[in-house]
């Protein structure tokens, strides 16, 4: 629906946009979300060539928009703008009807179409239509700059920091109607916050910014298990620490007692007891994960002067780091030994899931403070 | 002395057929300054070096065009009227908040209507507050006219001159100065208005 490809933008020296690629697939809500000044902006308005590129091209439904009538192409484009700009001389209804009137749709249409959609944001139309931008309030005013971008029903919607001055309460409900309507019209909504609660919210797809390229671009849950960098987890904050996203690597304990295969029974036996505890986790030269051995195993099979090696058991359960943490604590529960093994993509040992590291990683998340 | 309310009614007749000429002429020059940049420093010049002709001069040189008569006190008229509103208007057209012409932009309005719709509607109160300077200094102006043949209450005061008859003056001036200071009070309080809306 729309593709930017290599898209760039200067302002004098100074790269706003930097090659900037990406696709939008029709009937998205895509977000787009990153730091004061990264280009969000600037993206948005070179969709409808409010701001034209130096270098690239765009597309939209397939057609560079560089070689269609800019006039025509916004009239296609909802667009909501960060300050809202309501024209100050013109009634709610007026307003509303301004692109329906520029296509010249006829007047019963377009005037049915303001009573629908003043009712679709519960503002009776005898009430509010003939009122004036300033007689309403910042979240009416908000409403209605939404609702002048949906009143030609173009199949793509542009909206910058639509709910930026809102409290949380109104904020929270609008957030609720445009997903809503969204759904129920089928829009692709192109939509620019920095607040990283409204992105995981409303989108399908969340573009992360930063400096005119693009960071990461993910649906919701999968940046929040793998964010690209730093500054995209600084972002996330609070919400990777989300109960329903902890992973196995959240809850383990790192420092773990790891013996090699080749070890003597009566060493280990030895060594178990000057830690206290009854097993071992055993790997192979290349560092990779090779089982365990328990005191138990030693005493009913082993012999003297043999390498725990031969002895090895796969009892324990074993996780990678990137699994739900949930899973883990289901096979915690089931465990024969009590702890549940987590290893690194490359098969090496990452850390060891007992109740107690489980438990205390569940406080932290409930209560508060740093993850282990 | 009978003839005054003919002296009031012509001289009203001539400031305003020549405030509404300025006013179209006016805002159109006010467009084009804030359209066409390159254009934009010299009619604003412009209509300011033609503001400082002193009017007598001015008026012989329209002369030259216009001939003795009424043409010729409306065509100066129209051209000392011209700075407040070309002022103005371009004031208010490039004063029109960003952010609105973004949106009106944004919506696919041509740049013509976006002018229409939105920027002259918008910037209307200090277009109308040149209208107001003009229509008060055309008042006064207009005196002037009888000297290149035109009406209005020029005549009596330019009679009381040449007859030393202090009366005579003072019927042709005083009308001058009510007719002003109506304009400027009725106007001022519709501009008022219009501010606040
Ligand atoms: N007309 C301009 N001339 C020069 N620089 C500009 C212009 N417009 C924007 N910029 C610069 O381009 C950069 C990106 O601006 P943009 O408005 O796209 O940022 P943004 O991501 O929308 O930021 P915000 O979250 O603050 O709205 C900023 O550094 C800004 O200063
Ligand atoms: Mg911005």
């Amino acid at each position: 629906m729309i593709r930017f490809e290599s898209v760039t933008k200067k302002y004098g020296k100074k790269t706003i946009l930097n090659k900037l690629s990406f696709e939008i697939n029709q009937g998205d809500f895509v977000v787009l979300i990153g730091p004061s000044g990264c280009g969000k902006t600037t993206t948005l308005k070179s969709i409808n060539r409010l701001i034209e590129p130096d270098g690239g091209k765009i597309y939209v439904d397939g057609r560079d928009i560089m070689k269609e009538n800019p006039v025509e192409l916004r009239r296609k484009i909802g667009y909501v703008i960060q300050q809202i700009g309501l024209f100050p001389n013109m009634t709610v209804e007026q307003n509303i009807a301004v692109v329906p009137k520029l296509l010249k749709v006829p007047k019963e249409e377009w005037q049915q179409r303001v009573k629908d959609l003043l009712n679709l944001v519960a503002m009776p139309y005898e009430e509010n239509a003939h009122m004036y931008p300033s007689e309403l309030s910042g979240g009416q005013q908000q409403r209605i700059g939404v609702l002048r971008a949906l009143a030609a029903s173009p199949p793509i919607v542009l909206m910058d920091e639509p709910f930026g001055a809102l409290d949380p309460l109104t904020r929270d409900s609008l957030q609720e109607e445009v997903k809503k309507l969204q759904k129920k019209l089928k829009k692709t909504i192109v939509f620019v916050t920095h607040d990283m609660d409204e992105a995981l919210r409303m989108a399908d797809v969340v573009i992360f910014m930063d400096q005119g390229e693009i960071v990461q671009m993910a649906s919701p849950e999968e940046m929040l298990q793998n964010p690209a960098s730093p500054l995209v987890k600084s972002f996330l904050g609070k919400h990777l620490n989300n109960g329903a996203v902890l992973l196995a690597s959240d809850v383990m304990k790192s420092r773990v007692l790891k013996v090699h295969r080749e070890m003597q029974t009566l060493q280990s036996v030895e060594l178990m007891r000057n830690r206290d505890v009854n097993s071992l986790i055993v790997i192979n030269d290349d560092e990779t994960y090779a089982g365990t051995i328990s005191i138990e195993r030693i005493k009913s099979a082993g012999k003297a002067g043999t390498q725990i090696g031969g002895l090895l058991t796969m009892e324990a359960p074993v996780v990678q780091v990137s699994d739900p943490a949930q899973s883990a604590f289901e096979l915690l529960m089931e465990s024969p030994t009590g702890y549940v093994i987590v290893l690194h993509e490359d098969q090496t040992v990452a850390g060891l899931i007992t109740k107690t590291s489980m438990a205390k990683a569940m406080g932290e998340t409930l209560w508060g403070g740093d993850a282990v | 002395m009978n003839n005054l309310p003919n002296y009031i009614l012509e001289h009203l007749v001539i400031v305003l057929i020549a405030t509404a000429i300025a006013v179209v002429i006016g805002i159109l020059l006010g467009v084009i300054a804030y359209w066409v940049k390159w254009a934009e420093q010299a009619i604003l010049w412009l209509v300011e070096i033609i503001q400082t002709i002193p009017s007598l001069a001015l008026l012989a040189l329209l002369m030259i065009f216009f001939g003795l008569g009424n043409p010729t006190i409306i065509a100066g008229l129209v051209l000392y009227a011209l700075m407040p509103i070309v002022r103005n208007a371009h004031i208010g057209l490039t004063g029109v908040e960003n952010h609105l012409k973004d949106a009106a932009k944004g919506m696919g309005m041509s740049r013509l209507q976006r002018l229409v719709k939105v920027e002259i509607p918008l910037s209307f109160p200090l277009i109308f507050s040149g209208i107001r300077i003009s229509v008060v200094n055309s008042l006064s102006i207009a005196v002037m006219g009888v000297l290149i043949g035109a009406g209005g209450l020029g005549f009596p005061v330019y009679r009381g001159i040449q007859t030393n008859n202090m009366e005579m003056i003072l019927t042709g001036a005083i009308p001058v100065v009510l007719m002003a200071l109506v304009f400027d009070h009725l106007m001022n309080r519709f501009e008022k208005k219009l501010m606040r809306s």
